[in-house]
């Protein structure tokens, strides 16, 4: 059901019944280690390009998904998922060996809450009874198709982020034990023209803003409603930006948690991250890793992810346009709140 | 900062112009000491073309060579040690700390070369390595090149330089 102007209010209550993330060395040396399903060593995970270990990053954590939530591959009705290659090649190419009906997507780094909303759509709707989300990102795809080849020795900025290497999926049920997704909030494409593709922080706080503002509008909730809001990948400079303007504009971020998952991922202080974590694993592997089991264990009873979303491809700022942004919020609660 | 009061419901929607946003982020962005940079530059450069003359020596006490003939040598030398250190993984890391100090000297050349020949084998050796090795070392060329003739012509009419 629509909610005020841009959010679903899902009556049915869509139930996360299982989740798994699979991550790569530097997440795994983070402080949400003991978090993932499982942590590859090495960044190449024996695979012949970096392309080919991103898809088996994705094949993983749905396969692990589907098993958490006690089912099988072929009940998984429709598959939702989108990564940040060009063509999602990652996700459509798992989706061949998932086998099940699929709807590819791309909101850059947002692509985690994008299709889990549209999941929670498809079960509250009556239009599926089983179906997964996933996302995934390779540190070393984003850096090879968006900047320059890995090994390449030029001096990152330290607005610069790190791509998240991880992937993650959940499993939506109409019934079930779990978490539930209670609404989604689909955002706006937001430039203020920031045109610098090492400061995406900064380029995406204003659609962070604009998301979460509206959830809160639409919704008549507040901040104090949730024990956690996160966002997606803003980092150490986007972060507190987005954190000063709700502020400006009287929302009380101060009554709640307001966290990143860009700075939850990795300890930016030891780790040689420059402002935290991005991509689309970001979110996913701390959403469906970290906050999920906070939730099921009671330790937060609501929260708020706001995943943030570059939509600029490396064409685009080559030729000098600014970087549009985007930012979908979904909120999970614990059963039975 | 803030001039609303906290709370008011419906929350203001944020308003400000992109003029007024990219000024407010600049101001927010964490300082980059341009002097600490440029030191390290200096000292990392400047260890590069010490090893280099350490080598060039060696071609021309060890190897017998005159100082103008043990330059070629000494340059793939230097080339060879920076393409060991990209394909270990090491070379981007020293860059991360030492800037242009790797950048500028002829190590940052091959490393940006052979950065892009690993990292485009996947796609094979003609579309891939091929194509791609100088992707990025493919400007320095250009503009070395168009430098070149510039000075070239500069030295024609100002009836400077040349030795021969």
């Amino acid at each position: 059901m629509l909610k005020g102007k841009q959010t679903w209010w899902f009556e049915n209550k869509p139930v996360i019944i299982g989740a798994a993330t699979v991550v790569g060395p530097d997440e795994g040396e983070g402080p949400l280690a003991s978090d993932f399903d499982l942590i590859h060593p090495e960044l190449d995970m024996q695979q012949k390009s970096w392309e080919k270990a991103e898809r088996l990053l994705l094949e993983q954590a749905t396969d692990f998904a589907v098993h958490h939530a006690g089912l099988q591959k072929d009940d998984i009705q429709f598959y939702i998922g989108g990564d940040l290659m060009n063509q999602i090649i990652s996700n459509s190419f798992a989706a061949r060996s998932l086998g099940a009906p699929y709807i590819g997507m791309f909101g850059a780094c947002s692509t985690s809450m994008e299709t889990l909303a549209l999941a929670a759509q498809l079960i509250d709707s009556g239009n599926a009874q089983h179906a997964m989300a996933g996302t995934v990102s390779h540190n070393c795809t984003a850096e090879k198709q968006f900047r320059y080849p890995t090994e390449y020795g030029s001096q990152k900025p330290p607005t610069a982020q790190y791509t998240v290497t991880g992937a993650g999926a959940a499993v939506l049920a109409a019934t079930g034990d779990g978490p539930i997704v209670e609404c989604a909030t689909i955002g706006k494409v937001m430039d203020l023209g920031i045109t610098d593709p090492f400061n995406m922080g900064a380029a995406m706080a204003p659609a962070a803003v604009d998301t979460l503002t509206a959830h809160f509008n639409d919704t008549g909730r507040s901040p104090s409603d949730y024990d956690l809001i996160v966002t997606g990948d803003l980092a150490s400079v986007g972060h507190p930006i987005a954190k000063e303007l709700l502020l400006r504009d009287g929302v009380p971020m101060n009554d709640t948690v307001f966290n990143d998952c860009g700075l939850m991922v990795f300890d930016i202080s030891k780790q040689k991250v420059q402002a935290g974590g991005s991509g689309c694993g970001c979110s996913a592997v701390v959403t469906y890793g970290h906050l999920l089991k906070k939730l099921k264990h009671r330790e937060m009873k609501r929260i708020l992810v706001a995943a943030t979303g570059a939509l600029l491809s490396p064409l685009s700022f080559q030729q000098g346009e600014s970087i549009p942004c985007i930012a979908h919020a979904v909120s999970i609660a614990a059963k039975g709140v | 900062m803030s001039t609303s009061s906290a709370g008011e419901r419906p929350y203001k929607k944020m308003s400000m112009s992109p003029k007024e946003y990219q000024t407010f982020a600049k101001q927010r962005e964490p300082s980059r000491s341009i002097l600490k940079n440029c030191v390290k530059a200096f000292v990392v450069g400047g260890l590069i073309c010490l090893l280099g003359e350490f080598i060039q020596q060696l071609y021309i006490h060890l190897a017998g060579m005159k100082p103008k003939s043990a330059s070629n040598p000494t340059v793939a030398t230097l080339i060879f040690i920076s393409v060991v250190l990209t394909s270990l993984g090491v070379y981007d890391k020293i860059a991360q700390w030492a800037g242009a100090g790797t950048a500028v000297p002829v190590t940052g050349f091959a490393n940006s070369m052979c950065s892009a020949a690993l990292e485009h084998r996947a796609e094979g050796l003609v579309l891939g390595v091929g194509a791609n090795m100088f992707k990025l070392a493919g400007s320095v060329i250009v503009y070395g090149t168009v430098a070149a003739f510039f000075v070239g012509i500069g030295h024609l009419i100002f009836g400077t330089g040349g030795n021969h």
